[in-house]
């Protein structure tokens, strides 16, 4: 009766299914996606196994004595750090933070009329964003660093976010997505008298949450790992993920801290990512704003 | 009689491009607040993106050490490149191999496994989303098909195998020509539900509800054609986002192989563009040569998306 249950709730909104095949597709579903899960399931197990089990081959997919030392152990080594950790913690905080709003909300911003409007030199560059994509990042390091060094930005926060603004992934999938939304939202709200910012900010953004917030999951989990090594020196400038290498860099002795450190580092993504996922059920699941 | 007539023509050509120009003029100037949206971001794009590639595509003309400035030889390199490098067909030819598999594959992966956990209903979709998108949160986690394919008798698949009694010895999988590319192409697809398998859960959700209602009352019969007449259609944006995606990722496959097998790869059987491309620039610093290979790699990534784009075009038809 449960199951029954379980099916019913969407059946009234979409029709023509059979219940076998929705069982047929569960199951498989169930299936692929703990395969898909391994590799997660496997991190942590790996974190909780002690110094004895870690290196056994084949590695074994459960834990004979599970332990929180590999935790203790990698608190323990970060307190040693000469720069105190925390600094690099909020490096890291920071430079997700910034980065992902100013690229959300300038690529959105950007986004908009290259989406909706033909304007002089409109199409040209929606073009330039999706060839750039195509472009290799080997070779551009060299030019890149030039550039940053004209700027005088070598050695300073900045070297890291404002490319993270602009970012060209972002605004192809913001573009992507408002392609889709109705002229007449936009006709009905210019006749009320509103101004395109207005516009941009209360019709626009609310319509392609989904959008943003799939492009905030790409956005933080990029940033969050980036150990910016190529235009930062100073040791208080450098991001979590590169201290965490160095602290557990020293081979063999360190690979139980190793394995703890990958599961901390993957906390902050997957919580962004459940509460991303669960806000773009919500709001889909409240409007129908398609004509 | 015919100079006047000329001039006449000449002066109408002229007065055309001027109206012309003049209209375009009059078009920018009504879009300025449209301009002014776009500015912030360009400014960024253009300093960051365009401008270095612009650079690395003009360095592919010159000898270039990253010491003493670049000297211009023309297309040399590219000449060099298609004549008398053997290792670069190579790289072609293996390129071509996981892309035209692993490009469309684990492309239409992403949108089944999209289009099924769509399906589902709200809470258990979250979960479902979460688990697929598990490989690519944890980073690293293709090291694990290194135990998996590991070649000696311990090595998880040759120990299954052999206690199976399929085979008698282990097989070398990352070690071997034979073997080394269907192992990494299955390694690639599973690794291939990513950033199109996101923007395809995105775009899934905007269909609104009141369409599929439409459609059941046109006589639509099963979650087939459902699929073909109103879904498919309804995301046709995200579905050419994803197949950039597909195509820049199959293309430009390098680094997720070197972790596996190694570089280079035995006998060069895994060799790609982008091994060939990180070899010349940050093994031999000839980034001369190294930016030729990038805008090959750029034409044909280019390439490839025009023709994609055009398939595309027939989805829902």
């Amino acid at each position: 009766m449960a199951k029954f249950h379980f099916f019913r709730q969407r059946v009234g909104q979409r029709v023509s299914r059979s219940a076998s095949g929705d069982v047929g597709i569960t199951v498989f579903l169930i299936v692929c996606g703990i395969i898909m899960v391994i590799p997660l399931y496997f991190a942590v197990l790996q974190s909780l196994k002690p110094f004895d089990e870690l290196f056994v081959f084949p590695p074994r997919f459960y834990v004979i004595n599970p332990t929180i030392g590999n935790y203790t152990d990698l608190f323990r080594l970060m307190a040693e750090s000469w720069v105190p950790f925390s600094r690099y913690i909020f490096n890291t905080v920071f430079i997700t933070t910034v980065g992902t709003v100013g690229h959300i909300f300038l690529s959105s911003l950007a986004a908009y009329p290259l989406a909706k409007y033909k304007f002089p030199g409109s199409v040209g560059f929606s073009k330039l964003i999706v060839f750039s994509l195509m472009f290799n990042g080997t070779v551009t390091a060299i030019p890149g660093y030039l550039v940053m060094a004209k700027l005088g930005w070598i050695d300073t926060y900045l070297s890291v976010i404002v490319p993270a603004f602009g970012s060209t992934l972002g605004l192809y999938l913001m573009q992507s997505f408002m392609n889709d939304l109705p002229d007449p939202l936009f006709d009905a709200a210019r006749i009320d008298g509103a101004k395109e910012g207005t516009i941009f900010w209360k019709i626009v953004m609310p319509n392609v949450k989904a959008a943003w917030l799939t492009l905030m999951i790409l956005s933080v989990q990029s940033l969050w790992n980036t150990n910016n090594g190529t235009y930062i020196y100073s040791e208080q400038l450098k991001t979590m993920p590169y201290a965490i290498g160095q602290v557990t860099a020293a081979g063999v002795a360190r690979q139980g801290a190793a394995s703890a450190a990958a599961v901390i580092m993957m906390i902050v993504p997957i919580a962004i990512f459940v509460i991303s996922q669960s806000n773009v059920v919500e709001t889909m699941a409240k409007s129908g704003i398609k004509e | 009689m015919t100079t006047t007539n000329q001039t006449a023509k000449q002066s109408t050509a002229w007065k055309n491009i001027r109206k012309y120009w003049a209209y375009k003029w009059k078009e920018a100037k009504k879009a300025r607040t449209y301009y002014a949206f776009v500015l912030p971001y360009a400014l960024i794009f253009v300093t960051f993106t365009v401008i270095p590639v612009i650079f690395s595509v003009a360095l592919s003309f010159t000898t270039f050490n990253m010491i003493q400035s670049p000297k211009f030889i023309f297309i040399d390199n590219y000449y060099q490149l298609f004549m008398m490098d053997d290792l670069f067909l190579t790289a072609v030819k293996n390129t071509f191999l996981i892309s035209a598999i692993t490009g469309p594959a684990g492309y239409l992966m992403c949108l089944m496994f999209a289009w099924l956990i769509n399906e589902m209903p709200p809470k258990f979709r979250a979960v479902l989303t979460l688990m697929f998108y598990a490989p690519s949160i944890s980073g690293q986690a293709y090291t694990m098909f290194g135990f998996i394919f590991s070649g000696d008798e311990y090595g998880v698949l040759n120990s299954l195998l052999m206690d199976w009694g399929v085979l008698t010895s282990p097989v070398q999988w990352f070690k071997s020509e034979a073997t080394i590319m269907p192992c990494l192409i299955v390694v690639i697809l599973w690794l291939s539900i990513g950033t199109s398998f996101l923007s395809f859960i995105g775009g899934l959700q905007g269909i609104g509800r009141d369409q599929y209602e439409a459609g059941a009352i046109d006589g639509i019969k099963n979650r087939w054609q459902e699929l073909w007449y109103i879904t498919l259609p309804n995301m046709k944006n995200q579905l050419m986002f994803g197949a950039v995606m597909s195509i820049t990722g199959s293309f430009g496959m390098g680094a997720m192989i070197t972790a596996l097998v190694g570089f280079p790869s035995p006998n060069y059987a895994a060799h790609t563009i982008v091994h060939h491309l990180e070899d010349y620039g940050n093994i031999r610093f000839e980034m001369g040569y190294a930016s030729a290979i990038a805008t090959i790699l750029f034409i044909i990534m280019v390439g490839a998306n025009k023709i994609v784009q055009k398939l595309l075009r027939k989805v829902g038809a």
